[in-house]
C-alpha cells in the first residue's frame, strides 16, 4: 500500500508537542549512474520526505541512432546486427522480429527446420533473459546469492548459443529466410540436457527468493498497476500480464509455429498481494520460464531435416511497400515498421519497443511509495536502455 | 612480486621497497565502478558472476566513485553520456584507473560511421589506461585487460607515472 502521508507538502506538519513544521518537496536525481536503475535512466524524483509525489524518467543517455544506421545500411541483412543491439539480453528475439518483417516484405516462406531452431532459439534466449532480470532484481532488493545462481544457469544457455554461431551475447544468428549457421550435431542432446538440469532449479529459485519472507516484504504490494491502467498505456509482456491480462502475442497472434505447441500463458493472480505488484510480475517471468522449458521440450525432438539457408535470398530488392510485424519478445511487443522503396536498403525502419512504453507506465504506479520501493518498482518493469532510447 | 622471505629464516619478517609495496597492494584490491552503459555491462555482470568470478582478482563492483579504484566503461558512450563519465572520472580518488571495454568505447565501434549521437572513443573525454576490444569482449577478455591494468599497475613508480 502507498505509504499514509497526512496531507500535503502545503500543509504543515504538527508534531506531538504541537510544533508546526514547514514542508516542501525536494526534487532528487537518481540516476543515470545509479546500481540499481538498470543501465543509464535517470529518474528525477519529487519526493515529500521519504514519500515520492512524481517520478519523471528522463531518457535518452543511450541513445544509438538504431533507425539512421538502419536507413544508411546498403543491405536489408546489414541490419540485423544493430536489431541485436537493441535489445541486447534478447538479441535472438529482436533478430526474429526483424527477419519476420523481412520475409512479410519480400513474401518468403522459410523451411519447416528453420521455424524450429527459430521457436527453440527464441524460448531459450527467453529464459536466458529472464534470468538476468530476476536475478538483477534479487540484487536490487538486496538478495545476492539467487544472482549467482541465476548467471551459473544463464552461462549454459550462453554456451548452447555459442555452439551454435559463436557468440554469447549478440548473435546475428537469424537472417531474413533463415539462419546464419545450422545447428551443431550435438546441439539436440546438450538442450535437453540443459531442460533435464534447469527444471528443478526453478523450484530452487522459488526457494531461495520467490518465497523468501523479506522479499515479499519489499515486493508484495508494492507498485500495482490495475489492469485497466497497463492496457491504457498499451503495456505489454510481463507487465501486462502480472496485471491479470492474459495476452501473449505467441497465443493471440501467431507467429512461426507457436500454434502447433501445447502451452499456457502465466498471468498475475495477486498470490502474496494484490494483483499487478511487483511480485505478481516477477513471478510471471518464473513461471513464463517453466512455459519456455514445455516449448522447447515438445519442439526438441521434432526439428525436420532440411537445409537453413535455402530460403535465404541472394540479393534483397522487395517491392515499395510496408509491413508491421510484431513478435513478443521477454518485455512484450516488439514491432517493427519496415518501409521500403524499392531499392536495396529498408528507406525507413520504425522499432515499437516494449520496454519504452513499459517504462513511460513508470510514474503511474511508483506515486506514493517510498524511495526504496522505487528500486523495486523500476526492476520490475525490466527495462532494456538499448531498446528504451534505441 | 619478488618476495624476499625466503632469505631469511623468521618468517614474520617480509623485506620490500615502499614501491612494491604500493603497487602489490593497489593491483590486488582494484574495486571497480559498478557502472554499466550498454551491452557489455552484460558480459561486464557475467564477468563478476558465478562462472567468472572477478573477485578473485580483487575487482569487486562498487557503486560510488568514491570507493572505486578503476572505472571499466563499458558500452556506448553517447555525448549525452560523456559530460556524466567525465564528471563521475573526477568524483574519483587517486590512484584511479580507466578500462575501455568493447568497440563503442574504445572508438564508437559500429556506431562510428553515422552515429551522429555517440562519442568516438571514451579517450576522448578521460584518459584510459587499457582498452579491451569486442563487440561485445567475452569476459575472458575483460579479465586479460584487468590482468594487463595489474601489469601496468606493477610497473608504476613513486616518483615517475609509468608509460
Amino acid at each position: 500500500m502507498p505509504a499514509d502521508s497526512t496531507g500535503t507538502a502545503d500543509t504543515p506538519l504538527t508534531t506531538s508537542t504541537g510544533r508546526k513544521i514547514r514542508r516542501e518537496e525536494m526534487v532528487l536525481n537518481m540516476g543515470p549512474q545509479h546500481p540499481s536503475t538498470h543501465g543509464v535512466l535517470r529518474l528525477e524524483l519529487v519526493v515529500d520526505g521519504e514519500i515520492v509525489v512524481d517520478v519523471i524518467p528522463h531518457i535518452g543517455y543511450l541513445h544509438r541512432c538504431f533507425e539512421k544506421h538502419s536507413e544508411a545500411m546498403t543491405n536489408y541483412q546489414q541490419v540485423i546486427p544493430y536489431c541485436d543491439r537493441l535489445d541486447y539480453l534478447a538479441s535472438m528475439n529482436m533478430d526474429w522480429a526483424y527477419a519476420l518483417a523481412g520475409e512479410k516484405l519480400l513474401g518468403i516462406e522459410v523451411p519447416e527446420r528453420v521455424e524450429y531452431i527459430r521457436v527453440i532459439m527464441a524460448e531459450l534466449q527467453r529464459i536466458a533473459s529472464h534470468l538476468l532480470a530476476l536475478g538483477t532484481y534479487g540484487l536490487d532488493v538486496g538478495a545476492f546469492t539467487p544472482f549467482l545462481f541465476m548467471f551459473r544457469d544463464r552461462e549454459k544457455i550462453l554456451d548452447l548459443f555459442e555452439m551454435t554461431c559463436g557468440a554469447r551475447l549478440l548473435y546475428n544468428y537469424i537472417w531474413i529466410g533463415g539462419l546464419s549457421h545450422d545447428i551443431p550435431p550435438d546441439f539436440v542432446t546438450k538442450t535437453k540436457e540443459f531442460c533435464r538440469y534447469f527444471r528443478p532449479n526453478i523450484k530452487e529459485f522459488n526457494d531461495l527468493l520467490t518465497f523468501n519472507e523479506i522479499f515479499i516484504k519489499r515486493t508484495a504490494n508494492i507498485g500495482i498497476l490495475p489492469a485497466d491502467v497497463a492496457v491504457s498505456y498499451a503495456c505489454s509482456g510481463p507487465m501486462l500480464r502480472g496485471s491479470g491480462v492474459k495476452f501473449d502475442l505467441r497465443k493471440d497472434d501467431p507467429y512461426g509455429i507457436y500454434d502447433k505447441f501445447e502451452w499456457d500463458v502465466p498471468v498475475g493472480t495477486g498470490e502474496v498481494g494484490t494483483v499487478g505488484d511487483c511480485w505478481d510480475r516477477y513471478m510471471v517471468r518464473m513461471r513464463e520460464m517453466e512455459q519456455s522449458l514445455n516449448i522447447i521440450e515438445q519442439a526438441i525432438d521434432r526439428i525436420p531435416e532440411g537445409d537453413v539457408k535455402s530460403a535465404v535470398p541472394r540479393r534483397i530488392r522487395p517491392a515499395a511497400g510496408d509491413v508491421y510485424v510484431r513478435s513478443e519478445s521477454p518485455r512484450g511487443e516488439i514491432g517493427f515498421y519496415l518501409v521500403s522503396d524499392g531499392t536495396g536498403s529498408p528507406y525507413r525502419l520504425k522499432a515499437r519497443s516494449p520496454a519504452f512504453v513499459n517504462l513511460s507506465v513508470c510514474p503511474e504506479i511508483c506515486r506514493g511509495y517510498m524511495i526504496a520501493d522505487i528500486v523495486a518498482i523500476v526492476g520490475s518493469v525490466d527495462i532494456v536502455l538499448g531498446e528504451v532510447d534505441r | 612480486m619478488g618476495l624476499l622471505d625466503r632469505q631469511f629464516n623468521n618468517s614474520n619478517v617480509i623485506i620490500t621497497s615502499m614501491e612494491n609495496l604500493l603497487n602489490w597492494a593497489r593491483l590486488s584490491s582494484l574495486w571497480q565502478m559498478q557502472f554499466g552503459l550498454a551491452c557489455c555491462a552484460i558480459e561486464m555482470m557475467a564477468a563478476a558472476a558465478s562462472n567468472y568470478d572477478f573477485d578473485r582478482f580483487g575487482v569487486i563492483p562498487r557503486a560510488t566513485p568514491r570507493q572505486s579504484d578503476v572505472m571499466i566503461v563499458a558500452g556506448t558512450v553517447t555525448l549525452k553520456m560523456a559530460s556524466r563519465i567525465k564528471r563521475l572520472y573526477d568524483q574519483m580518488s587517486e590512484p584511479r584507473y580507466v578500462v575501455s571495454m568493447g568497440s563503442c568505447s574504445n572508438c564508437g565501434g559500429p556506431y562510428w560511421e553515422h552515429g551522429y549521437h555517440v562519442l568516438k572513443g571514451v579517450d576522448r573525454v578521460i584518459p584510459v589506461d587499457v582498452y579491451v576490444p569486442g563487440c561485445p569482449p567475452r569476459p575472458e577478455a575483460l579479465m586479460e585487460g584487468i590482468i594487463k591494468l595489474q601489469e601496468k599497475i606493477r610497473r608504476e613508480s613513486l616518483v615517475k607515472k609509468s608509460a
